[in-house]
Order: C-alpha cells, then structure tokens, then sequence
C-alpha cells in the first residue's frame, strides 16, 4: 500500500513562537525548541519527522506564514 | 523499500503548500498568534487563487491591521477610522470592474464607523467587509469595545463588563444580516484547520459575489487577541472557544440575500 511522508521546512528567524501548529498538527510532529531565533522566540520544529503526512494543517493555521509543507507518496 | 530521507521529500516537485506569492514577505507586525495573520494569508491565497490581485484594491482601517498595504502586495488605501465602508463605496463606484474589500476590526467597525458600516449594508453597496471580531481594542492597549463579552475584564474594564453600566455586547453582524442590502453574512474563525478552511471558503464566496452585484457580502471573522485577553496564544484560543462561540456562534447568517433559519 501506498504510504504518505510530508515535511515541513519552517522559516526560523520568521517564526514567533506562538505554538498553534503544534495543537494543530493531527500527527503530533512539531514541537517548540529550546532553543531560540533571532527575535528570542522558541521556534517550531520537526519533534518528530517519521509521523509527518503533509497535510498542511500547521501551515494554514500558521500567522505568519512561515511554515512550507512537502508532500510525497511512497510505494 | 529504501529508507526515504527528509532531502527526498523536500524537493521543488513535492511542494504542496507555501506562504501566498502576495504576502510581501515582511514580517507581520501583529504578536505571536495573532488570528490578523492567518486571516490575511487566507485573503492572500483567496486573491491568489482567483488570479484578481491586478483587480483587487483593499481598504485598511485603523488598528492593529493598519499597516495591511506592507504586508499585501495590493493596492491598498488606508482609510480614516471607522470609514472604510464610506471610502469602499467611493472607490467601487469609480470603478465598478474591480474587486473592493475592506478589512476592519470590531472597535473601527462596530464602534466608530457603526454609522458608515450600517448605511453601506443598507444602501448595498457591491463590496466585500472582512470584519475581524476580538472584543477588545488592541492596539490602543486592550480597552473595552463594544463587542466585549459581558464579564470579559479589559483594561477599562478591569473587574469585567457590568452591562448594567457599560451597556450590552453588540452583535453586529446579526444587525446587518437584517439589511436589505447584504447579499452573503457569515461568521467564521481561524483558530483550527478546519475552521481556516470554512473561512477560506466564505471569503472566496464573498469575493465571487462582487461579480454578481447584488449588495454586500459581509465576512465576521471571530479572533483572539491574546495580548489584550493577557492568555498565551493557544491559551486565548481555548478561551475563545469556551466564551465568544457560544455568544458568538461560528455559521452563516445570510446566503443568496436568504436569512438562514437555525
């Protein structure tokens, strides 16, 4: 069966840390870091990349729009 | 099956979602989750997928959202407080062929511009009103507006809303769903996927209608404003859910110049 990996690339110097993605995501694959931007935000980041199935969902409830989403099919 | 890595997925060919060519790129003035955002990527992409940002002139109000025309590469008038709809009209009658939106907030809508907000509904003026609802003026430092909530504390407010003083919340968008003049009102969110996706929706359908010219659709977007309800933002979120949806309830109030019976 075909099976779905996504990847999201977020823009960190544009992200402020807000963490509605990480509710967001259905899949529970993003997580703030401990570490932070340029600004002083905890930026959002792939916690766990394996589970990602591109469904966008972090990215259009993203403020800033700083979220990229891929998407591939595996066979 | 060969591990597959993160370099082969993100690759130019698997892109499925981006940041709207319209969004100029700058970096939004609003704080962390702040629904202005979200909703102005929704109109980005909304404008993007019609193919109609040549065609497309957006009026700013004054608040938060003020500074749209830096982040939306539109033509864009900024217009004194509470007079988008007045300046909308002007502009949609000079040139019928385009598409006017104006983008405003609940203290430029329902406080100050009440008058030009209700007289452009009544007239039904062909535009587009993004009205962004968070019952709290925000960028002046979070003073009560017409719209807070009963019992909501603001920094004029601060042990709540008494309405035996202050008066009731004004639901707005219930007043102007009356008005023979709108064609499409309905209030939306953007605090979920799914809830980003029906006000995409709306919006696209409150643009399309401009085409038919039958009077004005209306578009409420209930937000948080999580610096002036002091919650973080997922928080304020949570929040709203518990106490703006149930005074404001989230489905359209108009359609086709039909009032939707609930």
């Amino acid at each position: 069966m075909a099976k779905i990996r996504g990847a999201v690339v977020v823009d960190i110097e544009g992200c402020k840390g807000c963490g509605v993605c990480t509710v967001a995501c259905p899949a529970k694959v993003l997580a703030l870091a401990k570490e932070v931007n340029g600004k002083g935000y905890n930026y959002a980041y792939m916690q766990n990349p394996e589970a990602c199935i591109g469904c966008e969902s972090c990215a259009i409830v993203c403020p800033d729009g700083v979220i990229t989403v891929y998407k591939v099919k595996v066979d | 099956m060969a591990e597959i890595t993160l370099k082969d997925i993100i690759k130019e060919e698997n892109l499925v979602y981006k940041r709207s060519e319209i969004m100029t790129g700058k970096t939004l003035s609003y704080c962390p989750g702040c629904g202005h955002g979200t909703a102005h990527q929704i109109i980005a992409h909304t404008i993007q997928d019609m193919g109609i940002q040549e065609q497309t002139i957006g009026i700013s109000p004054v608040g938060c959202s003020v500074l749209m025309y830096d982040f939306l590469d539109l033509d864009i008038q900024q217009a004194a407080h509470g007079r988008a709809p007045a300046l909308a009209t002007a502009i949609k009658r000079v040139m019928p062929e385009k598409f006017v939106f104006t983008y405003q907030g609940d203290g430029d809508l329902a406080a100050i511009g009440t008058a030009e907000t209700i007289h452009a509904c009544n007239r039904g003026e062909n535009i587009t009103i993004i009205f962004i609802n968070n019952g709290i003026y925000g960028m002046t430092g979070g003073q009560m507006a017409p719209t807070t909530l009963e019992g909501m504390p603001t920094a004029t407010c601060p042990y709540g809303r008494d309405t035996s003083i202050m008066g009731n919340p004004l639901k707005i968008t219930e007043l102007l769903a009356l008005l023979p003049g709108t064609y499409y009102v309905t209030r939306q969110s953007v605090h979920t996927p799914r809830a980003v996706r029906q006000t995409k929706k709306a919006i696209r359908t409150a643009f399309e209608n401009q085409k038919l010219n039958r009077g004005v659709s209306f578009v409420e977007i209930v937000s948080n404003c999580n610096s002036g309800w002091k919650l973080p933002p997922v928080k304020a979120n949570e929040w709203m859910v518990e106490n703006m949806f149930p005074f404001y309830p989230i489905g359209d109030m108009k359609v086709d110049g039909k009032i939707v019976n609930k």
